[in-house]
């Protein structure tokens, strides 16, 4: 399988002197889904905003085989995909259909082709019926549907998602899940939801302090560092 | 999620919200231009104007009681200069400037009641406002909900820990802690939001908006508006 990410040794210090990655080694493969697990403030959502540029650090960042530099974040950008946890900050126009096509706009398509593109995705999405809601009038639900819509209107080869189930009622949650398990795209999951995991990635990753402690298969992972989001009911 | 009660208007449905906002905004700025520049002893005029606002808010369905207390709140801005000029000896000039001030923001907000801000903002641009100032407006407009959302939840969470007994200065003090929170959280969601432009693309350029057609009737409203308007000024 070829890499469509590789990373090698990535550090990255905040400017307030937090070492968030220290010596990060990853790869994902054509077509894989990986979890990223591990406890709040361990340096999953740093390192994955240097998957696309956002954020540069010392080391090695490679997206289908083009390293990410300033010179190539356009490239690199359009080619992962990354959805935020806060579908609030990701929804920034007007209305839903100029929000999805933001992105193909930017990659040079006309006004007229990047909404035709962005109906495309708004259909596979289910969210063709808010073509012109404007973005607060829409649930927490239908808003992470239409964040995503808006990155896959860019036709990633990776998805990045950051807690994407987070805020998301259980009918909401189990929708996102089957519409994310139909997606063809490599995937990078950031979530602390174990049950996701399990149903979407082949392989997770533990990142603890800036570091990846371990990788495998999730519920070995899970296991091993007793991870289950599930609570058991103490005895009486 | 609680939305100004204006936004809900503007998203009705009559004769006067399916006109173009371009129409609207025309109009608007003839009839201020008119009832700005009618002499302090024309009553009649001021009578005519009234009747014909009056006329374009129940073509517009709107609630005539909830407008004229909105269009009222002008009145304190307008009462200072009324009053001195009052003081000065100039009843009929006092009385004029207050009922040009409630005329011109009755009229004002019977055109944010009936046309949503995303039309208005459209509009705006496409008559050659400064792209910069629309953008600053489309923003604001968009994350003022989400920035007085956070301010109520913060708000309802302090007077949960207050009691009743909390004192005049107890509960400044508590606002002025939540102002200093809300800014710190807008900059980092500023911060936020600028990460996912950067994500889609974004290279400092928006994409332009798609431009409405104007049609014949638009133009025929504001034709007439601008008609009446004068006719009004000229003959009362």
């Amino acid at each position: 399988m070829k890499p469509v990410l590789k990373v090698r040794g990535l550090r990255y210090r905040y400017p307030d002197g937090t070492q968030a990655l220290d010596g990060v080694d990853f790869h994902l493969d054509q077509g894989e889904c990986v979890a990223l697990l591990g406890a709040n403030g361990s340096g999953k959502t740093t390192f994955v905003l240097h998957l696309n540029g956002l954020l540069e650090g010392e080391g090695s960042v490679e997206v289908c085989g083009i390293p990410v530099t300033r010179a190539t974040h356009a490239q690199v950008r359009a080619k992962v995909g990354l959805v935020f946890q806060d579908s609030d900050e990701q929804l920034f126009m007007p209305t839903v259909l100029e929000d999805v096509a933001f992105g193909p706009a930017n990659q040079g398509l006309s006004p007229q082709d990047a909404a035709a593109r962005a109906r495309v995705v708004l259909e596979q999405v289910g969210m063709s019926s808010a073509l012109h809601k404007a973005p607060y009038h829409l649930s927490s639900g239908e808003k992470r549907r239409v964040a995503l819509a808006g990155v896959l209107a860019m036709q990633p080869e990776v998805l990045v998602l950051d807690e994407p189930t987070t805020s998301l009622d259980p009918p909401g949650r189990r929708e996102l899940v089957k519409l994310l398990g139909d997606l063809p795209q490599a995937k990078v999951l950031v979530t602390h939801d174990t049950e996701l995991a399990r149903v979407l990635a082949t392989r997770a990753v533990f990142f603890e302090r800036g570091r990846v402690a371990a990788e495998g298969p999730v519920d070995e992972l899970i296991r091993r560092f007793d991870w289950s989001s599930e609570v058991q009911k103490s005895a009486e | 999620m609680h939305h100004v009660v204006v936004e809900q208007w503007s998203r009705g449905s009559s004769p006067l919200h399916a006109l173009d906002a371009r129409a609207k905004l025309g109009a608007l700025l003839g009839f201020l231009i008119a009832i700005s520049t009618t002499p302090p002893l024309a009553q009649a005029a001021f009578a005519a104007y009234a009747g014909v606002l009056f006329s374009a808010l129940v073509a517009a369905r709107l609630p005539l009681g909830a407008m004229f207390r909105r269009a009222a709140l002008v009145l304190p801005f307008a009462a200072t200069f009324a009053l001195i000029t009052w003081w000065s000896g100039d009843g009929a000039r006092a009385l004029a400037l207050a009922e040009k001030s409630f005329l011109s923001g009755l009229a004002a907000l019977l055109l944010i009641a009936t046309t949503p801000m995303t039309q208005l903002l459209r509009a705006l641009d496409s008559l050659g406002m400064p792209r910069p100032l629309v953008l600053v407006i489309q923003f604001l407009y968009r994350y003022l909900f989400v920035i007085s959302e956070q301010a109520q939840h913060m708000r309802l969470a302090s007077r949960c820990r207050q009691g009743p007994s909390a004192g005049r200065r107890s509960r400044f003090r508590a606002a002025a802690g939540a102002v200093g929170v809300l800014f710190a959280r807008s900059w980092e969601r500023a911060d936020g939001i600028y990460q996912a432009m950067l994500a889609r693309g974004f290279t400092g350029r928006f994409p332009a908006f798609a431009p409405a057609r104007f049609r014949i009737r638009d133009g025929a409203f504001l034709v007439a508006v601008t008609a009446i308007s004068v006719a009004i000024r000229v003959s009362l």
